[in-house]
């Protein structure tokens, strides 16, 4: 008799977390089978993932009591379209590092650890998508911020060890910060879920400080200026898929629980949205002139992220500032754009850097060998970051806009403006190398140095660029169970 | 002066040490330590809240400022472990160029 | 599905692919498979024309393709072929395929050739989805899309005065792709829609809104301004000649300032409407501005001793004939203007080509250095002459025929120093042209250093064939200007939409 198994009653939610933490902990005791260990650990994780999100998008609002003990002192987890879209996300961008991993002879240094260290955070990030309260958040950054710096330094040079140790100390300040809004909180309402927050916040008096200590540490987790000092050294000094998954994928979890806070528990007013909007022009001009003035191919990428985070900081404070404004999509959709992106954009530059020896921009025009594949997957990737359509990086960028226009704030609409411009300066110091010939010495064939790790980024690259054309089913999805609130703008 | 105020401005005077030492002390080891501290600081704050007048302590905090602990001593370890590493890393260096 | 499948527009996807298409295509076939990658490109242009002679048949019966999805909340992608759509693609196509046999005679044996005909192919899939584009949205994406894949090609020769020019060239354009950005922003978020319907969107927000208006008029004319080399905003185009020969005859003078030139029209009839422009009272300094672009880049390219560069100049002055007529808001000055579009993009074409042709064989890039070149190359020279008449307007040549509907629509609308601007730009057109061509045929070849001059240089038909061909539609389309389908009849049965009731 065969089994009959009902997929509906399968309980998916904690999938996500369970698996890549078992395929974590089996690559760690078989270093050898780590990589399929790895894969098999991400692909169970997809399905878990990809599960959730169709019950999401039918309507259901999946949730568990883990181990049926019930709040406060059991774990709840729950997913709403928000968070399909940052599992989904997580998913794509973890296949496609890993695949490149896989298909990368491997490095001397940390080739065993990679695997482990990789699923420990992918366990961590998806806990934190899922989790419905903020200590269980809190813990769960913690452990995908040790993951992540295990990873930082798998290099081993000095350098590494400096940038991983500055970005560990800067995450943990973050964490106390934390830790602190969350004694504050409790000790005031006795509870700790997003939800039961919503109805009580702002009732004590030491709410204020609270949600700022918590801001606070967000934002330091998540680099936005003025604390982002930690962030390019620690992005820049990593191996090119590790920098992917710090840069695509890590920051992506702070700014992820600040916008769970800020629409789900905070009464937004305008202050605190003007705040974020002037954090995130100063990111944008610091990270774009940084970027402009950098010197290796790395750290410019790792600036650009800077003046990224900017732009969805930019779009959170406008979507606090102005309610009506439909610019909260425009934030979840910038997030997508930019992990798609910078992903490819980090593992082509790694290639690139592989193929040609070393990533000096002003001489990579002089390098005879050109890995044309690797150069095109980091050009798609920079159209989308410069938010040209029609890539998904420019439907963000649109919804933007439109906020601010609807909102008649004309500041916000410069400065989305200026950093587009910005963002092209800076990123076409390194397209127009690609197409200069004159001072190569030696004979330029076409399609030089190409290998199947180039496929990924590639397909990320290509992805960030199409999606756009498909923008509204992903804000369809975000709407679902209306973790934004009610959307006036997308409600037309 | 209740004794939830006591330990409540305690905690909070022991964060802001920390916090303070961990910004603008020069040294990783020490900054490590005055993080540890903040991070008691909060722990504090959180405890106080299981008192509860004329009745036993509420277990959830306690549960909350443990697993605080773990996640803090695991973190504190890392940061050791690269303080160490690094440390090697400089004396190799240093070695290498005479 | 099967309703959705058989739903689709066939005939528009498949114009689309054929140059969207192969384009990945023709990015991976290195120069080990040249010859399968010239025959792709070429059976791919031809069959690009052949669809559009069939989809302008079925268009003339009276047959609308669209194509329409929400791509983000309220805004559609939508394409749609209109007649406007059809005369824009009939164009591009016919050039695309001459200057792609040409590009592969010129660029035998040069570096990066899967490269260049990759991106060639993109700016022509670009050019059909800016003239099918059935709403400002759709054509803002596709105008983008051409601004990415020319810049490449700008700066094809990787040096370092190309990518000098191609910096510029990307300052400018994309600047106005965010002028045109925001301006379409705007508009949609005032209108609610940014579709082209004939006579216009807002008609019914002039009470209201009327100032909005306005500004949102400017900033999508700056934005399509650009590639149309508008004075102050055409700096790019002369200093982009150097690119090679093929890209500057097909898109600057095609695809790119085309589009710009496209975009106004759209804009003027198709989202404000003739009229409620002239009421808001945007088209007298738009025909102004037309007009002083006109004389401006006529007087510029007399002092230009480089052929390309008098040529850019030239198309400066020129593709703003076809502003000139739309702003003029006369019916029969809108035909002068449709018309120019296609007659100039012949003319400017063949004259690229012969350029090309010279700089290749004789290493002649100066006007200085042309003395007898007529009788060195002949077909070459002949072609040239044809195309410099005919933007003179010397009859029965098509740029008379554009010119003639040009000044007869300023008389009707009692716009008489239109005829004082034609005339003066006429005039300057014989001053900077006819020299070249008395230098031509009537100088001796003589007075440069160059020994291998005297001898006739053997030419491909790949070369040789695509000016003359051009040049034959240039008296073709003059001559035969009332038959069925020239470009002209079909201009008046555009105009006809725009301005019926």
């Amino acid at each position: 008799m065969i089994p009959q198994i009902d997929l509906a009653a399968i309980d998916w939610m904690l999938v996500p977390v369970l698996a890549p933490l078992l395929g974590a902990i089996a690559g760690f005791v078989l270093p050898r089978a780590a990589t399929a260990a790895g894969m098999a650990g991400l692909g169970l994780s997809a399905v878990g993932s990809a599960a959730i999100t169709a019950q999401v998008r039918t309507g259901a609002a999946p949730s568990t009591a883990i181990g049926g003990w019930e709040p406060p002192l059991g774990i709840v987890l729950a997913a709403d379209g928000l968070t399909a879209a940052f599992l989904l996300l997580t998913v794509v961008l973890t296949l496609a590092i890993g695949t490149t991993r896989a298909l990368t002879p491997a490095p001397a240094r940390g080739a065993a650890i990679f695997w482990p260290l990789m699923l420990l955070l992918v366990a961590g990030l998806n806990g934190a998508f899922l989790s419905t309260d903020i200590f269980n958040i809190y813990v769960t950054l913690e452990v995908a911020a040790l993951a992540a710096v295990g990873l930082a330094v798998l290099t081993g040079s000095a350098a590494a060890l400096r940038a991983a140790l500055n970005y560990l100390l800067a995450g943990m300040l973050g964490g106390v910060l934390i830790l602190l809004g969350i004694g504050l909180l409790f000790h005031a309402h006795g509870r700790l879920d997003l939800a039961g927050l919503a109805a009580v916040a702002g009732s004590a008096p030491s709410d204020g400080i609270a949600l700022i200590a918590i801001i606070a540490g967000l934002a330091l987790k998540a680099a936005l200026f003025p604390l982002h000092a930690w962030l390019p050294a620690a992005h820049s000094n990593a191996q090119a898929p590790v920098s992917a998954l710090l840069s695509a994928l890590v920051l992506k979890a702070p700014l992820y629980v600040a916008l769970r806070l800020w629409v789900g528990v905070l009464d937004p007013a305008t202050a605190s949205g003007t705040v974020l909007g002037v954090m995130g022009a100063g990111a944008i001009l610091w990270g774009s002139v940084q970027a402009l003035r950098a010197e290796r191919l790395k750290l410019l990428v790792a600036y650009s992220t800077v003046a990224q985070v900017g732009l969805i900081s930019l779009a959170f404070g406008l979507s606090a500032a102005n309610p009506a404004a439909i610019a909260w999509t425009g934030a979840v959709t910038l997030m997508l754009a930019h992990g798609l992106a910078k992903a490819a954009m980090f593992m082509a530059a790694g290639r690139i850097v592989e193929e040609v020896g070393h990533d000096r921009i002003a001489e990579l025009d002089r390098s005879p060998r050109r890995p044309t594949l690797a150069q095109f997957s980091f050009a798609l990737a920079a159209i989308s970051l410069i938010g040209l359509p029609p890539t998904l990086g420019f439907a963000g960028k649109w919804q933007l806009m439109e906020g601010a226009v609807r909102a008649d704030a004309w500041i916000w609409l410069a400065m989305a403006m200026a950093g587009t411009l910005l963002s092209v300066g800076y990123l076409s110091r390194v397209l127009v190398g690609f197409l200069r010939f004159d001072r190569v010495r030696g004979a330029v064939g076409e399609h030089q140095g190409w290998t199947l790790a180039d496929g990924p980024p590639l397909l990320l690259a290509v992805t960030a660029f199409g999606a756009g054309l498909f923008a509204t089913h992903i804000i369809a999805l975000l709407a679902a169970g209306a973790p934004l609130g009610q959307l006036p703008g997308a409600m037309q | 002066m209740t004794p939830e105020t006591i330990y409540g401005a305690t905690g909070i005077a022991l964060f802001a040490i920390g916090l303070y030492h961990a910004l603008v002390l020069p040294s990783a080891l020490r900054r490590i330590v005055a993080l540890n501290v903040a991070s008691v600081g909060a722990g504090f704050v959180m405890v106080i809240a299981a008192w509860r007048p004329g009745g036993g302590a509420d277990p959830v905090p306690h549960a909350l400022v443990i697993t605080g602990i773990v996640v803090l001593v695991a973190a504190t370890a890392v940061a050791l472990a690269l303080v160490r590493a690094l440390h090697d890393a400089d004396t190799t260096e240093t070695d290498d160029t005479p | 599905m099967t309703e959705f499948l058989t739903g689709l527009p066939y005939l528009p996807l498949l114009i689309l692919a054929t140059s969207l298409g192969i384009a990945p295509v023709i990015f991976v076939l290195d120069d080990a498979h040249a010859r399968a990658r010239t025959a792709l490109n070429l059976s791919a242009a031809a069959i690009k024309v052949a669809l559009v002679i069939w989809l302008s048949w079925q268009v003339a019966q009276g047959t609308e393709y669209s194509l329409q999805f929400e791509m983000l909340p309220g805004l559609d992608f939508a394409l749609r072929t209109d007649p406007l759509a059809v005369l824009f693609m009939a164009l591009s196509a016919t050039l695309w395929l001459l200057t792609t046999i040409y590009a592969v005679g010129y660029l035998e044996k040069g570096p990066h050739r899967s490269r260049f005909f990759g991106f060639f192919s993109i700016c022509v899939g670009a050019t059909v989805g800016i003239a099918m584009a059935g709403n400002l949205f759709t054509f803002l994406l596709f105008y983008e899309l051409l601004t990415l894949a020319t810049y490449p090609l700008v700066v094809h020769r990787g040096s370092a005065a190309a990518l000098k020019a191609g910096r510029l060239y990307l300052i400018y354009t994309l600047s106005g792709g965010l002028m045109l950005l925001v301006g379409t922003l705007w508009l949609s978020v005032l209108a609610g829609s940014t579709e082209f319907v004939p006579r216009g969107i807002v008609v019914d927000l002039t009470d209201d809104h009327a100032g909005t208006l306005q500004i949102i008029f400017v900033l999508l004319i700056a934005g399509v301004g650009v590639k149309a080399a508008l004075v102050p905003l055409h700096a790019w185009l002369p200093i982009s000649m150097v690119a090679p020969a093929p890209v500057s005859a097909l898109l600057h003078a095609v695809a790119v300032v085309k589009a710009g030139a496209f975009g106004i029209m759209r804009v003027v009839y198709e989202i404000y409407g003739i009229d409620t422009a002239q009421a808001l009272g945007v088209t007298g300094p738009l025909a102004a501005l037309a007009a002083v672009t006109i004389i401006y880049g006529s007087i510029r390219a007399l002092g230009q001793d480089d052929i390309k560069r008098r040529l850019a100049f030239s198309t400066v002055s020129q593709v703003s004939y076809i502003t000139l007529g739309v702003a003029l808001a006369s019916p029969v000055a809108a035909i002068g203007a449709l018309a120019h579009l296609i007659h100039q993009g012949l003319m400017k074409i063949t004259m690229f080509m012969a350029a090309g042709n010279l700089a290749e064989e004789l290493h002649i890039k100066k006007v200085s250095q042309m003395n007898g070149v007529g009788r060195l190359m002949p077909g070459t020279m002949l072609a040239f002459s044809l195309a410099a008449l005919g933007m003179i307007g010397v009859p029965p040549l098509a740029g008379f025929i554009s010119k003639w509907y040009l000044a007869s629509g300023s008389l009707a609308e009692n716009a008489d120093w239109v005829i004082a601007v034609l005339l003066g730009s006429s005039l300057l057109n014989a001053a900077y042209f006819l020299p070249i061509l008395h230098r031509a045929w009537f100088l001796p070849p003589s007075g440069t250093t160059d020994s291998r001059l005297p001898t006739r240089p053997k030419i491909g038909w790949m070369m040789a064939g695509p000016p003359l061909g051009t040049a034959a539609l240039v008296l073709v389309a003059g001559v035969l200007a009332n038959a069925p389908f020239s470009p002209l009849e079909w201009t008046r049965f555009i105009v006809s939409r725009e301005y019926t009731e």
